[in-house]
């Protein structure tokens, strides 16, 4: 069985993100870029799968720039067996990077590819959606317990009423919601061992994946500041202060 | 529980990866590339612990890697214009720069960016770099430092190992070599357990601030480099500001204040805001931001206070011992060039031996030596500062005395033993607004799940003599408010907020108790800075 994870460079969540001054972006320059804290779930969640016993192969996937390999050798560092690199020098939408993934679940013969539910920079929660639509394979998002038996996952997934659990077949594409595990650290001598372990690099361009339609993003900003909130002394003062905003 | 550690061998292992520690691997592996490296450095990565000013003297760093300015860190303007000026509350009244306060020739840099770049570096020699695994006590054998021991992971409140626990990993070495910096909590250990402090002046030390912010176009003269005394220092405490220009409308502010500090109720981080208050900064910060800010304590003992070098089995190198050369306010060349000089003894002669003698002999030391009496002479004040740093300065470190340092923790006066001192402050408006907030500046992080790092063995001391006696001064001198007293059902207690601690080393250098002792949290935990 094979097991691909996606794992993202995202801004650490500890950093207060700002967006620069021209509005072209947010400020990287010399900020802390860690693994999209869902994915490392991903990944932990794909280790523990092999490590009850499954014959399971687990291959880390990344899509960026070559530093990305940072993150890369943390996940081999964490256990995977083997990362893929998709190099490219773009920022990626959803689609595109479903695509991608499409593209590798067929190379790579996959049977279940854990995705986190988001990446915490640009919040999308489509990837794993999108993917499934393209692979034409069932989706188990917002994971919060998986349990492999046989070709057959039950999963039990956060949804807004509560807990829904459902058992899809393999191959399919799970997502990790934050209470499916907690990620385990990476040891020292792992870091050492990450060292030798495969790490292959590809060409975005070489994969021969249709470029996918784009939202164009023109400007960023930050959110309006806040303003602080106004006390009143009592029940009447509170009334006339929301008539003089209009509110009631 | 028997915990079971694994070991990893190697022929050097470093603690710290700020510049000392950097320069001490680089060289070893241009020196003898077969030998096996390892830094260890407590930051999640390399350059997030570190906060320096920093006007950097660039020849150790050319002599290193001579090709740096090729592809300089992030930050790098050459230093322009150097004024040196006093501040009375209204006023700024110019003074002719000191000598060893002229810049010329030195370049304006983010001592974190250019760590990060020489862990690059380093990396690319073969260098075993390992950002998030803080050395957390020495290993000693028979007399002998063997190497160090890395914290646990995944340890609960209480202690006991939880769910996730990963052993910290043991690493021996031939050669420890300790680069942890000011303050440094193996450093100390070994200091004390090999006595290499005996011979010396007591160490002392300073609190130094520093925020990077981002202004409005127009304002900044790249390059310029201004440093003040005064306001809103009265005479007494030891300290200054510092404004650094830099490129793109961006600014270092500053400020250092002497922790031998004797009013119990001075408040370090207070004194910093109010400075950028003063009449001629606040319409330079006026609607701008603060990218990152943080503190860190400076280690200002000079000559006088350098502990033994070497021990069995291990060296110090860098601040961990203390050779930062506190009248110039640079410390980065120096810990450079040590960690070199480290590198080339080790290449020689395989041991730490005869380490201390070398670096006594480098000039480095004569470096210190000439201006040994500047730091001390403040220690009466200001004005027999000034005096004693002039003095010294014409007579080119030849006077036949060496003043001596006192320990910061006993120079605290008793409350009511002296008035306290007049604070003539303004109310301020620039951020950030407290101590609290300015956490969020440093985006500092700590798991809460685990177990305090800071302690504090007789919290008895705290209720008790020490409210009476200093009125808890650990509450004022924390620059991101870790300690407060608080009062529940009529019962007074210490309650330590661990999660906001910038590792700054102040309180386990202040306590006038000396009861509180900083040790190190979980790998990759404190600050995150960002190009400080
Ligand atoms: C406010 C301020 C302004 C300054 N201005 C200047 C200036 O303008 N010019 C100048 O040249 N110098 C300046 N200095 C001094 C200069 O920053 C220091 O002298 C220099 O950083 C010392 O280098 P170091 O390598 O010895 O220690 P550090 O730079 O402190 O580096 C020590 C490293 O070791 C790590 N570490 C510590 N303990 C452990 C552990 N147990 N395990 C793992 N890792 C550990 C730390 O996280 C850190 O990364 C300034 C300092 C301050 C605080
Ligand atoms: S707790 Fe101590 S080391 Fe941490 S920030 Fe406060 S004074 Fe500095």
């Amino acid at each position: 069985m094979k097991i691909l994870v996606g794992i993202k460079r995202v801004i650490d969540f500890s950093v207060r993100v700002q967006v620069k001054k021209d509005g072209s972006g947010v400020n990287t320059d010399g900020v802390k870029l860690s693994i999209n804290p869902f994915d490392e779930i991903a990944l932990e969640e794909a280790l523990r799968i092999r490590e009850k016993g499954m014959q399971a192969e687990v291959v880390a996937v990344s899509i960026g720039p070559a530093e990305v390999q940072q993150q890369l050798r943390t996940a081999l560092a964490m256990g995977v067996d083997r990362a893929v690199l998709v190099e490219t020098g773009e920022v990626l939408q959803p689609l595109m990077v479903a695509r991608i993934f499409h593209e590798l679940t067929k190379r790579e013969n996959a049977d279940l590819v854990i995705l986190g539910k988001q990446a915490i920079d640009d919040d999308c929660n489509q990837t794993g959606q999108m993917l499934a639509a393209l692979w034409d394979r069932p989706q188990a998002t917002f994971a919060s317990k998986v349990e492999l038996k046989d070709k057959t996952l039950t999963v039990t997934r956060e949804v807004d009423a509560g807990l829904e659990t459902i058992s899809v077949d393999l191959p399919a594409v799970v997502t990790t919601d934050l209470r499916l595990n907690t990620p385990r650290f990476v040891k020292m001598p792992d870091i050492m061992k990450a060292r030798s372990k495969p790490l292959q690099t590809l060409k975005l361009d070489d994969l021969g994946v249709a470029k996918a339609p784009e939202l164009e993003i023109t400007n960023y900003a930050p959110p309006p500041q806040r303003v602080g909130g106004k006390k009143v002394a009592d029940v009447p003062a509170l009334i006339s202060a929301l008539k003089e905003r209009g509110v009631l | 529980m028997q915990i079971q550690r694994e070991i990893m061998t190697y022929d050097v292992v470093i603690v710290g990866a700020g510049p000392a520690g950097l320069a001490c691997a680089i060289r070893l592996k241009q020196l003898k590339p077969e030998s096996r490296v390892c830094l260890l450095e407590k930051g999640s990565m390399v350059g997030a612990h570190i906060l320096s000013g920093c006007v950097m003297e660039p020849a150790p760093l050319d002599e290193l890697l001579p090709d740096w300015r090729k592809t300089p860190p992030a930050i790098c303007v050459p230093a322009a214009k150097d004024e040196f000026v006093l501040l009375t509350k209204n006023r700024r009244i110019k003074l002719p720069t000191p000598p060893q306060m002229r810049n010329r020739g030195n370049v304006i840099i983010s001592l974190g960016s250019l760590c990060a770049w020489l862990a690059q570096q380093a990396e690319a020699l073969d260098v075993e770099v390992f950002p998030g695994f803080p050395a957390a006590a020495p290993l000693i054998e028979n007399g002998k430092v063997i190497g160090v021991r890395c914290g646990d992971m995944g340890l609960n409140k209480d202690g006991t190992p939880g769910p996730n626990f990963a052993a910290g990993v043991d690493i021996h070495a031939a050669v420890t070599v300790l680069a942890e910096g000011c303050r440094g909590s193996v450093s100390k250990q070994l200091i004390h357990e090999f006595k290499l402090n005996a011979e010396c002046s007591p160490q002392t030390y300073g609190i130094g601030f520093k925020e990077l912010w981002q202004l409005p176009a127009g304002r900044v003269k790249p390059g310029y480099v201004q440093h003040s005394v005064g306001w809103p220092l009265d005479s007494k405490p030891y300290g200054g500001s510092f404004l650094y220009h830099l490129d793109q409308d961006r600014m270092y502010v500053g400020f250092v204040a002497g922790l031998d500090y004797e009013d119990p109720e001075f408040k370090p981080f207070e004194a910093f805001q109010q400075f950028k208050h003063h009449p001629s900064v606040k319409p330079l910060l006026e609607g701008g931001e603060i990218i990152s800010a943080g503190s860190r304590a400076l280690i200002e003992g000079g000559l006088q206070s350098l502990p033994k070098l070497e021990m069995p089995g291990a060296l110090l190198v860098g601040d961990a011992a203390g050779t930062m050369n506190v009248p110039k306010i640079k410390g980065t060349h120096m810990a450079l060039r040590s960690g070199m000089l480290a590198a080339e003894h080790l290449v020689e002669h395989g041991s730490s031996e005869g380490f201390d003698a070398r670096w006594r002999a480098s000039p480095s030391a004569r470096e210190l030596h000439k201006v040994r009496n500047i730091r001390p002479g403040f220690h009466k004040g200001l004005w027999s500062g000034l005096l004693y740093a002039a003095l010294e300065t014409v007579t080119l470190g030849k006077l036949p005395w060496t003043l001596k340092n006192h320990a910061d923790w006993k120079s605290l006066n008793k409350l009511g033993e002296r008035a306290p001192e007049t604070e003539d402050y303004v109310t301020r408006t620039l951020p950030p607004k407290d101590r609290l907030s300015s956490v969020f500046f440093a985006a500092t992080r700590h798991d809460e799940h685990q177990p305090a790092h800071l302690k504090v063995p007789d919290t008895n001391i705290c209720v008790g003599r020490c409210a009476t006696e200093y009125d808890n001064p650990c509450t004022r001198f924390c620059p991101v408010q870790v300690y407060e007293m608080v009062e529940e059902n009529g019962v007074k207690r210490l309650q330590i907020n661990a999660a906001n601690c910038v590792h700054c080393k102040t309180c386990d250098i202040k306590d006038p108790y000396e009861n509180i002792l900083w040790t190190t949290p979980e790998g990759g935990s404190g600050p995150n800075y960002q190009n400080l």
